[in-house]
């Protein structure tokens, strides 16, 4: 006879709503622990997903997922002229917030390197990739949009042809994917009367200047685009991802390119290191110790349930060793319990997780790793914090059957 | 077990405190209970008769003295011969004021429970429980809860897994305190009965006088001295 259980289905309303309240705990214990690897994941997504073998970015600079980085677009040639380098492709990303509907909406731009890359490696659920060069987007499903609509970013309108899943910034925000041509347009988007402006502003500056005022004539090219001015440089973009030749190893590579005093090299590993190092590692710790946190305490208020079940059955306790039950027997009845509680617990939290998580603004992931990690303290937390109860059962005398 | 005695005791003393503190509970009781002789053990409040009941139930150790049971020397002053729990568990069984039944095992769970501690096997701890709760009379009972039983049930029940072990000795600590006279009177008669049918020494520790007739011996109990009584005895 197993009086742990025939304990519990006496009681089984006060156990029920017991192990409720210790599975929504853990829960959140198990929640954090979704949250922190969400964090991870969607910090080194676009690194792990770019499948780029080194990323060449602004001299001591960390690259565009930590900081602003800045190298000139023509980067991409000079890196494919490097010994054991495949491709080369430019690399755009910013992030952005505008309204859509009255709502504001926060994109993490990526430029695609058109035509190397038109996104078909993306996981979409929907769609197609680029197929133009410009005025094409590729959103993910947390940007709610759909297939076919059109949002005005600057100066055009550009229809979402494709949708992804879990392609998320390492802000939280969804990623939608440009051409490198379009988001350096919608990054560097100036409203015409600014055109306007620094337009006089150059003109200004140019009669002033000492070569304006031998040679009036130039001052006109003020007026002219950017692009069609020598003096300003072309738009820069973030920086060049490098795919180096079978055979040749990442290092030799990077050494070229480390010799240039104008960029800095990294490896794919390297930026995802800085990354978690960077920007994301105090998220991490906060988190981490949160987790913890919440396990203690989880283990605290397990501690106390089964001590206040253990004072309950006081009186049953000294009844049994009246009657000559072994401690074991008694000890067993306790840990049971715990051990029920603790599992059952797990299960509501897992299955109430699997409802709940999809819902929460940021990527909550659990990983069979975490999951079987969390199942293990459960235990070890059911085992201790039924210590309290064992420690009061084991100093019941059965004396105390007698007093009624 | 060596002899025709349930339970002897000799010298049985208890002492709570010491010095200008000290209370003497119980001051040399020397009792001889025979195998299937049912003894009433009665006296007011606070004379010992508890101190007596836990003394020789194995429950608080005497600080002086010797308990036999069954003719086995089990207790010699303050120091337990045997394990006090596991000398219970097989030739103790105890009936208390209120009927005592764990209320998250039914009746026949109740009794299974004593058996089971005992290394019954569940099948044939299962069969004995019920062949109790028949000879006793609630076997339509055996699937209620002790909540929903009445208090003579309850008492039955609580009989029965007394009796479970087949133990040497019954103790009941005012076993009809809360039943009313008519199965008041019922539970000792079944004592008496089940002492008679088992050989079982029953000591019975009442208030209630107009039972006395169903006893085989009495003894009354006073500041802490206990004396036999001939005249409570028909």
């Amino acid at each position: 006879m197993n009086l742990a259980v025939k304990d519990i289905r006496h009681n089984f309303g006060r156990f029920a709503l017991t192990t409720v309240g210790v599975g929504m705990l853990l829960m959140i214990v198990m929640g954090m622990g979704g949250i922190y690897r969400g964090i991870i994941e969607d910090a080194t997504l676009l690194v792990d997903e770019s499948d780029a073998d080194l990323w060449i970015v602004q001299r001591n600079t960390r690259g565009p997922f930590a900081e602003v980085s800045r190298v000139p677009a023509n980067l991409v040639h000079r890196a494919l002229a490097v010994p054991g380098v495949e491709t080369a492709r430019e690399f755009v990303y910013h992030t952005i917030q505008r309204e859509r509907e009255g709502k504001p909406i926060r994109i993490a731009v990526v430029g695609l390197s058109w035509p190397t890359d038109k996104g078909e490696s993306l996981p979409l659920i929907a769609g197609r990739a680029l197929a133009q060069n410009h005025f094409e987007m590729i959103a993910d499903a947390r940007l709610g949009m759909p297939l076919g609509e059109q949002i005005r970013l600057g100066k055009e309108n550009y229809t979402v042809v494709g949708i992804t899943e879990n392609m998320i910034g390492s802000s939280g925000d969804g990623l939608a994917f440009f051409t490198v041509a379009d988001a350096l347009d919608i990054q560097f988007e100036v409203p015409g009367e600014a055109v306007r402006l620094e337009r006089q502003a150059r003109y200004a500056r140019g009669t002033l200047s000492e070569l304006g005022r031998k040679q009036p004539a130039l001052a006109e090219t003020a007026f002219m685009a950017p692009r069609e001015i020598p003096a300003i440089g072309p738009r820069q973009i973030s920086a060049v991802m490098v795919n180096v030749l079978p055979g040749t190893t990442q290092q030799s590579v990077a050494a070229v390119v480390a010799g240039w005093s104008d960029v800095s090299v990294y490896t794919a590993d390297g930026q995802r290191d800085l990354l978690l190092r960077g920007p994301v590692e105090k998220v991490r710790r906060q988190i981490g110790l949160f987790r913890v946190l919440l396990t203690i305490i989880a283990a605290i208020i397990m501690a106390l349930i089964l001590y206040t079940l253990t004072l309950d059955k006081l009186h049953d306790i000294a009844l049994l060793k009246l009657i000559g039950a072994p401690n074991r027997r008694i000890l067993g009845m306790i840990l049971q319990q715990a051990l029920l509680l603790g599992i059952v617990g797990y299960g509501i939290a897992y299955v109430a997780g699997l409802r709940i998580f999809p819902g929460f603004p940021r990527r909550v992931i659990l990983t069979n790793n975490d999951l079987v990690q969390l199942a293990l303290i459960v235990l070890v937390i059911s085992v201790l914090s039924s210590a309290l109860g064992i420690w009061k059962a084991v100093r019941v005398e059965p004396n105390e059957a007698l007093s009624g | 077990m060596r002899n025709g005695f349930a339970i002897e005791t000799k010298g049985l003393t208890k002492v709570y405190g010491s010095g200008n503190t000290e209370v003497v509970a119980m001051s040399n009781a020397d009792v001889t209970i025979r195998r299937g002789e049912v003894a009433a053990l009665l006296g007011p409040s606070g004379s010992g008769k508890s101190t007596f009941l836990t003394a020789i139930g194995l429950i608080n150790p005497p600080s002086a003295g010797q308990i036999r049971i069954g003719g086995e020397l089990v207790v010699d002053g303050p120091v337990a011969l045997r394990d006090a729990r596991s000398f219970r568990r097989k030739f103790i069984g105890f009936v208390f004021q209120k009927s005592n039944l764990i209320p998250f095992l039914s009746a026949i769970e109740n009794v299974r429970i004593a058996l089971e501690i005992n290394a019954w096997p569940a099948a044939a701890a299962r069969e004995r429980a019920m062949e109790l709760l028949d000879y006793l009379g609630v076997a339509d009972r055996a699937d209620h809860y002790p909540a929903t039983l009445s208090g003579g049930q309850q008492q039955r029940v609580a009989v029965a897994r007394a009796l479970a072990n087949q133990p040497s000795i019954i103790l009941a600590d005012e076993p009809t305190a809360a039943l009313d006279g008519r199965l008041g009177r019922q539970v000792m008669e079944l004592f008496r009965k089940l002492a008679h049918e088992h050989g079982t020494g029953v000591v019975v520790v009442t208030h209630d006088h107009r039972a006395l007739d169903v006893f085989d011996s009495v003894y009354e109990m006073e500041d802490g001295v206990i004396r036999r009584s001939e005249s409570g005895v028909q």
